[in-house]
């Protein structure tokens, strides 16, 4: 049976369950009435429907994961002696051209015999798994269903079972998430110690030239590599500097502006507008910071008699500021608005102009909330990738003049993994070191922020 | 902010001629209104209001009210919850212009001059005009610059030294000093409700008001709290013109000289606290101080 039309029975079978439990609990009810049992008739019906689907599925799951590694290693033991002694990868390019004939996807023509027969052989095994996984998990569906049907009496606490069953649902759930954010950064993690055992920390972090050009092959012609990362950290702080001189002043301002002068007209047509900005792809920032603004800059710095380079850390801040202004705009209008209006009372009653209550009240009250989202801002700019790549150019110059090319550590992160790579090599292990240097610095910002915002909170509420 | 308010022809001073109105209200206590009972001037005004209606948007939450409010006394407003009186203290300093859809119309005089008048500053005016609001608000600012805030901002102070000598007055006035004096560096915000209020008065004070508008000063404080203030709103009584907004009865009598009691959006009766609480005129009045609703 088809794995499809599997689900479809077991969805079925559910169905049933449910209604069996449903009916089983009324009939142990007996003569007492529905309102003797311990929970409502359908929690025993879902209760009976929980364990007639959720232990087949995952003996489904297990068995449809585990069979594709059992059939090929059948399959490859079946094989005639001149293939024993052949290495794993070999072995695994001999697989290949079986599993690509079971599936009929290419005839290769130089395929002998036994790779033929080989193919047959794992076919016929797959039926065989696909027919016996069938059973199992449909006599385990209805065994289940049918133990269920036993043990329902009206003592038994439907309603508390089926909400833990649900609970752990929740609880995997969100396990799932964060196992998934510890597995990114301990692979981060576990690559950069391997890139530090090729390249001292030391140098990574205070060496002043980065060039990863290593040859890949041993016949190759190419730079030793060097991976001194400070022109990167000062490109990334370069560019995120500018952004931030862009959007902390627009962004605030219009915060301002929004929260306390717009009336509630403008206001409603204005705020979705500048949240709009949020929802541009950053690909089509980088093209506006690549072709619009970088030639701008360069035409006009060239006609004050200033030397721009065609990709300047200018365009590609101005660019990234631009799109961080609803992020910084929409959260201090968020904390403006939380100010309570019993401040801004009791400044207008004491004759303070609007002014003055919002510089001397309403701002210092906000301030926690403001820094915050900034601190967040910053975290934003920093992990920016797409508009750097496309118009802050890519040569690592340890330089704070904006008007010249930088490079950040995103845009290298791209360049290193872009192209032809051998996986152990310096070259592609220092992305890794640089993802983890990037997470660091961009967790501690966020920890901070949410710390900071967090005890703007306890303030007001 | 300036809002636009609308201001009526200038009106006659004297009580307006009887109105009948009938008026409906969500319960089944139709009253009809036949003017305001009592005398409404007083002896020597400080502000004077003439036919003052209050709109909030369609919704019309006064009712031509005409009161004096005289210097160096202390008037309390009275009624049932939504009856209009916090409403019309707030039209004495303009708070109500903060609010969009407010709009104020008839005659509200300070010293003689119209508070609405085009040339009005509302800075000045509330400068003039101070309020303390029924939760303490003091400023995410230490306790020495809560009381500073105001004496700063209109320039009131000319050196660190007197500065500081208003600030320590007028903590002293609101008889917070010895409670605060080792610690003005704190936030005000650590105080409790009771200091944190009168820091709020103290705040008010120090930008030397002619009028103190009230409301519900009390409200969220506990009795010796609010009997520390009862205490200091009489002190200040020598000095200042104080309006108080109360829903405690007590408070009103312990505290005012007259008492003008609220009604739907309609000032009721107005008269000497003593008259009002002992001898109300008006149906209206004995059954709210007899407790028979609101």
């Amino acid at each position: 049976m088809p794995v499809s039309n599997l689900l479809l029975v077991i969805l079925g079978l559910t169905a049933i369950a449910y209604y069996l439990g449903l009916r089983r609990s009324i009939r142990v009810a007996g003569a007492k009435g529905v309102r003797s049992l311990e929970s409502l008739p359908s929690y025993y019906g879902l209760l009976t429907a929980v364990w007639c689907a959720v232990p087949a599925l995952l003996v489904m799951l297990v068995w449809i994961s585990a069979q594709d590694a059992v059939i090929s290693n059948l399959v490859l033991a079946q094989l005639p002696a001149d293939y024993s002694h052949m290495s794993p990868a070999q072995l695994t390019l001999v697989l290949n051209d079986i599993k690509n004939i079971a599936g009929q996807n290419i005839e290769n023509a130089t395929s002998s015999d036994a790779i033929k027969a080989a193919a047959e052989h794992y076919l016929s095994l797959q039926r065989i798994g696909l027919a016996s996984m069938s059973v199992v998990v449909l006599s385990l569906a209805m065994l289940l269903t049918a133990l269920l049907w036993k043990i329902i009496h009206p003592k038994l606490q439907a309603r508390q079972q089926f909400e833990f069953i649900i609970k752990v649902f929740f609880l995997l759930s969100s396990l799932l998430a964060i196992l998934t954010t510890v597995g990114i950064v301990l692979s981060v993690l576990f690559e950069s110690i391997r890139f530090f055992h090729l390249v001292p920390i030391s140098e990574f972090l205070f060496g002043l030239d980065w060039s990863p050009q290593i040859a890949i092959r041993a016949d190759q012609q190419a730079a030793s590599g060097a991976f001194g990362a400070v022109p990167l950290f000062v490109g990334t702080l370069l560019v995120s500097a500018i952004a931030m001189f862009v959007a902390v002043p627009i962004g605030l301002m219009s915060a301002i502006y929004l929260s306390e002068y717009a009336d509630r007209k403008l206001r409603s047509i204005f705020k979705p507008m500048l949240e709009v900005l949020a929802g541009i792809p950053t690909v089509v920032y980088g093209v506006f910071a690549a072709l619009t603004v970088a030639p701008f800059l360069r035409q006009f710095g060239e006609s004050m008699g200033l030397d721009v380079a065609s990709e300047s850390a200018l365009a590609a801040g101005l660019v990234m500021g631009i799109m961080i202004v609803p992020f910084v705009s929409s959260l201090s209008d968020d904390v403006i608005n939380a100010v309570p209006q019993s401040l801004r009372d009791g400044a207008y009653s004491l004759g303070a102009t609007q002014s003055e209550t919002i510089r001397q009240v309403i701002i210092p009250a906000a301030l926690p909330g403001i820094v915050g989202g900034i601190l967040l801002a910053i975290s934003r700019a920093i992990g920016e990738t797409m508009i750097v790549v496309m118009a802050a150019g890519l040569s690592a110059r340890l330089t704070l003049n904006p008007l010249e090319a930088v490079t950040t550590v995103t845009v290298q992160i791209v360049t290193l993994l872009v192209g032809d790579q051998e996986f152990d090599s310096a070259k592609t292990l220092a992305a890794f070191a640089l993802g983890l240097m990037l997470f660091v610095v961009t967790l501690a910002l966020n920890v901070i922020a949410l710390h900071v915002v967090r005890r703007y909170r306890e303030q007001y509420e | 902010m300036q809002k636009s308010v609308s201001i009526e022809q200038p009106v006659m001073d004297n009580m307006q001629p009887a109105k009948s109105i009938m008026v409906q209200s969500s319960k089944d206590t139709d009253f009809e209104f036949t003017g305001t009972v009592g005398n409404i001037a007083a002896a020597n005004p400080r502000m004077v209001t003439r036919n003052v209606d209050v709109f909030y948007g369609e919704k019309q939450a006064i009712f031509d009210v005409s009161l004096d409010i005289g210097t160096n006394e202390v008037i309390a407003m009275i009624g049932p919850s939504g009856c209009g009186k916090s409403t019309f203290i707030r039209c004495l300093n303009r708070m109500n212009d903060t609010i969009e859809s407010c709009k104020v119309s008839g005659e509200i005089r300070l010293d003689d001059k119209s508070i609405y008048r085009k040339k009005q500053d509302v800075v000045q005016l509330r400068a003039r005009v101070g309020m303390v609001f029924q939760k303490p608000n003091p400023f995410p600012k230490s306790v020495y610059d809560n009381v500073a805030y105001g004496v700063r901002i209109h320039g009131l102070a000319s050196n660190k030294m007197e500065l500081e000598e208003i600030v320590v007055s007028s903590l002293r006035r609101a008889g917070l000093w010895d409670e605060v004096k080792d610690r003005l560096d704190a936030p005000g915000t650590s105080l409790s409700g009771g200091q944190q209020q009168r820091l709020c008065i103290a705040r008010t004070i120090a930008v030397n008001p002619e009028v103190i508008l009230m409301d519900e000063p009390c409200s969220a404080l506990d009795p010796i709290a609010t009997a520390r203030i009862e205490e200091l709103i009489d002190e200040l009584r020598e000095n200042y013109t104080i309006a108080i907004v109360t829903h405690s009865m007590q408070q009103a009598a312990r505290v005012s000289q007259r008492t003008a009691y609220f009604h739907l959006g309609y000032l009721v009766e107005v008269g000497e606290t003593s008259q009002v609480f002992t001898n109300p005129a008006h149906k209206l009045t004995e059954d709210y101080i007899t407790g028979r609703f609101g």
